[in-house]
């Protein structure tokens, strides 16, 4: 079993692979619509990713009103 | 299709769909790649009236408002009936605001009902701001889990009675719906929309673009929003249509969704439309550059032939591929909620994809003005609908100037707002505050706004004074938030921001550390209700005798500045 820091890292660095952004440049605080520079569309695009990639399925409302990677963690984190 | 003049209310109309259409497939409802369930006018008729007679035996009385707030499926379309039937006002709320906007806004329409989702309810449940609402005091939540704590409301699967319920007849003149436009910070305007609002819009948009037994329409726009509401449940339902809906809105879903139901028509908001286009733009440059001829030649004989209207079948042989993508049957996109550029609509309709463009507030009914596609335009919002009054007042000397609508569709007001009303409503004509020119064709072309609010691609209406409470106690003098555009007009419906105006006090220098705390107070905003830029001006704002901002003198004081100059980017 993950721990919450070991899902949050990865999740940073699956967004850092998704969007080009440089590994490392990415922190849990920060608000992934402002450092990614993406819309809601492509938050939605990022989920599927995150989906596939812990093997879970993670609803649209679960999300509603998430834009910092810690919080998209803690809402992983409760499903794996 | 029912004749919609026989009707007094949505209620009655819909009560006779159900029994005319009772075999038709109303609903498909999936998740993901799975098919959840499929209903028919008769399913749904016996789903609602249960609801309905506990709803009217738990005290819920004609003229009674109650709130939805879920997102699109099916317990909304007959949650919604049942309301109509026991001749209540539906509040249909935006399920993506924050528990205190909620709550804020439940309080401010006085419901005494509210049906919604479990996730959505523990959320609003836990809320500091859930005792303002004193009036509510029926909650149904849909899909709670077996033992799950439900607060003080009842599950929405066991709200029903076995008894026939009693039908309550409503006016054409009686309120239907409260539908709010904005307001969660400031002033909440919650649109009165009358039945005949909505009995007149279905009428005149089905004229243009009809619905039958056998046409699937595929909900993705928020049904809370006037655009959803009108062609996603009624339009389609007092036509025997089917209505689909997805539990998850990933692309890729969605783009299934199209192929495995037919879909016949879709809304859609310009950023998602804009999506599309870049996606399949990117596959046709994939193409090898002999078969990239070929499908160039193909959309060059698809435009010579839809010049003077669409061409559906032809477009659908020729461009097969792309329609196939599309699952072969679609008729038209419908866009809405904000502007959608040009050179997106030509895109589409060159692939022989009519996008219904049009042009409408929720104040008006939904949609004004509709591009008839005879012939397509890019460039303009449309022709008026039936029925629909439009004029331009004020004219500038290029003719552009307010755009003004008279008719049946227009709401009757704001909610508990009568000033308001009056100002927006003058000797009959909604003031839509958008600015307008018509061609010698009849064409409505917008250039900007003259009120002090964004559109997002999204379709989201931001009214600065929302969301100014975020920088209350700013450690400035004073501060207030524009949209750029209201004071340095643009002549242009896209790209549009907000800015946040401060005054510092004497002496007081722009500090790192305040531009820390007003980017940290503008991350509390959702995404899309942030400002993009920050202006210092070094006078005290006009105010008014009760100390209120006079934001249309700041504003023109503003404008005196160079926007490029004087915006600091945040």
């Amino acid at each position: 079993m993950r721990t919450i820091e070991q899902t949050t890292q990865e999740i940073l660095e699956l967004a850092s692979k998704h969007f080009n952004v440089p590994a490392g440049t990415l922190a849990p605080d920060d608000d992934f619509f402002r450092k990614l520079g993406i819309d809601s569309l492509q938050t939605l695009e990022l989920l599927s990713r995150l989906e596939n990639h812990f093997g879970i399925e993670l609803p649209d409302y679960e999300v509603q009103g998430v834009s910092d990677f810690r919080t998209l963690a803690s809402r992983i984190q409760s499903r794996l | 299709m029912l004749n919609l003049a026989n009707y007094q209310s949505i209620g009655a109309a819909l009560k006779d769909a159900l029994d005319l259409f009772a075999d038709e497939t109303c609903l498909i409802e999936a998740d993901r790649e799975r098919e959840k369930e499929r209903i028919t006018y008769r399913d749904f008729q016996r789903r609602a009236h249960p609801l309905a007679k506990a709803l009217q035996d738990a005290g819920f009385q004609p003229g009674h408002y109650a709130a939805i707030i879920m997102t699109n499926q099916a317990t909304w379309l007959i949650s919604a009936y049942a309301i109509f039937f026991a001749g209540g006002v539906l509040v249909p709320l935006d399920f993506k605001l924050t528990p205190t906007e909620h709550w804020q806004l439940l309080q401010h329409s006085g419901v005494t009902t509210l049906v919604t989702e479990f996730p959505i309810w523990r959320q609003l449940a836990s809320s500091a701001a859930r005792a303002e609402a004193a009036n509510l005091h029926t909650v149904l939540v849909t899909e709670a889990p077996p033992n799950a704590e439900l607060s003080g409301a009842v599950r929405w699967e066991e709200f029903r009675a076995e008894a026939a319920p009693v039908f309550v007849p409503r006016t054409r003149r009686d309120p239907a719906t409260i539908v709010y436009s904005s307001g969660t910070g400031g002033r909440p305007k919650g649109c009165v929309m009358t039945h005949e609002n909505y009995l007149e819009q279905c009428v005149a948009l089905t004229s243009l673009y009809p619905f039958a037994p056998g046409f699937r329409y595929l909900s993705i726009l928020p049904t809370n929003h006037a655009i959803d509401f009108m062609v996603g449940f009624f339009g389609p339902f007092i036509c025997g249509a089917t209505v689909v809906h997805l539990r998850t809105l990933r692309p890729e879903f969605v783009r299934e969704a199209f192929t495995k139901y037919k879909i016949t028509y879709v809304s859609l908001v310009p950023l998602v439309l804009k999506n599309l286009q870049k996606g399949l733009q990117a596959r046709f440059d994939e193409l090898p550059s002999g078969k990239r001829r070929v499908f160039h030649a193909l959309v060059a004989i698809n435009k010579a032939f839809t010049k003077t209207h669409p061409r559906l079948g032809l477009s659908r042989l020729l461009l097969k591929q792309v329609h196939d993508n599309f699952g072969g049957e679609l008729r038209a996109i419908i866009v809405g909620g904000a502007f959608t550029e040009p050179q997106t609509l030509q895109f589409f309709y060159d692939l022989g994809i009519p996008v219904a463009n049009g042009y409408g507030l929720t104040e008006a009914g939904t949609a004004i003005t509709v591009n008839d596609l005879h012939p397509f335009r890019a460039d303009s919002v449309g022709k008026p609908l039936p029925g629909m009054e439009v004029r331009i007042v004020d004219p500038d000397p290029d003719g552009i100037g307010q755009v003004t609508v008279r008719s049946k569709t227009v709401m009757s007001g704001y909610l508990n707002e009568p000033e308001l009303t009056a100002e927006t409503i003058v000797d009959g004509w909604l003031m839509t505050g958008d600015l307008g020119r018509f061609d010698r064709d009849g064409h409505l072309q917008l250039f900007g706004r003259k009120k002090n609010m964004i559109v997002t691609e999204e379709g989201k209406n931001i009214y600065p004074e929302d969301i100014e409470a975020v920088f209350d106690s700013l450690p400035v003098k004073e501060f207030c938030v524009f949209a750029a555009n209201y004071i340095w007009p643009q002549r242009s419906m896209v790209g549009e921001q907000l800015i946040l105006v401060i005054h510092l006090e004497p002496g007081q220098p722009f500090t790192e550390d305040l531009r820390r705390d007003i980017t940290m107070r503008n991350a509390r905003l959702l995404n899309y209700k942030r400002i993009h830029g920050i202006l210092v001006f070094d006078e005290d704002f006009p105010r008014t005798a009760s100390l209120k901002i006079k934001r249309n003198i700041l504003a023109e004081r503003l404008a005196h500045f160079d926007r490029g100059t004087v915006v600091q980017p945040l």
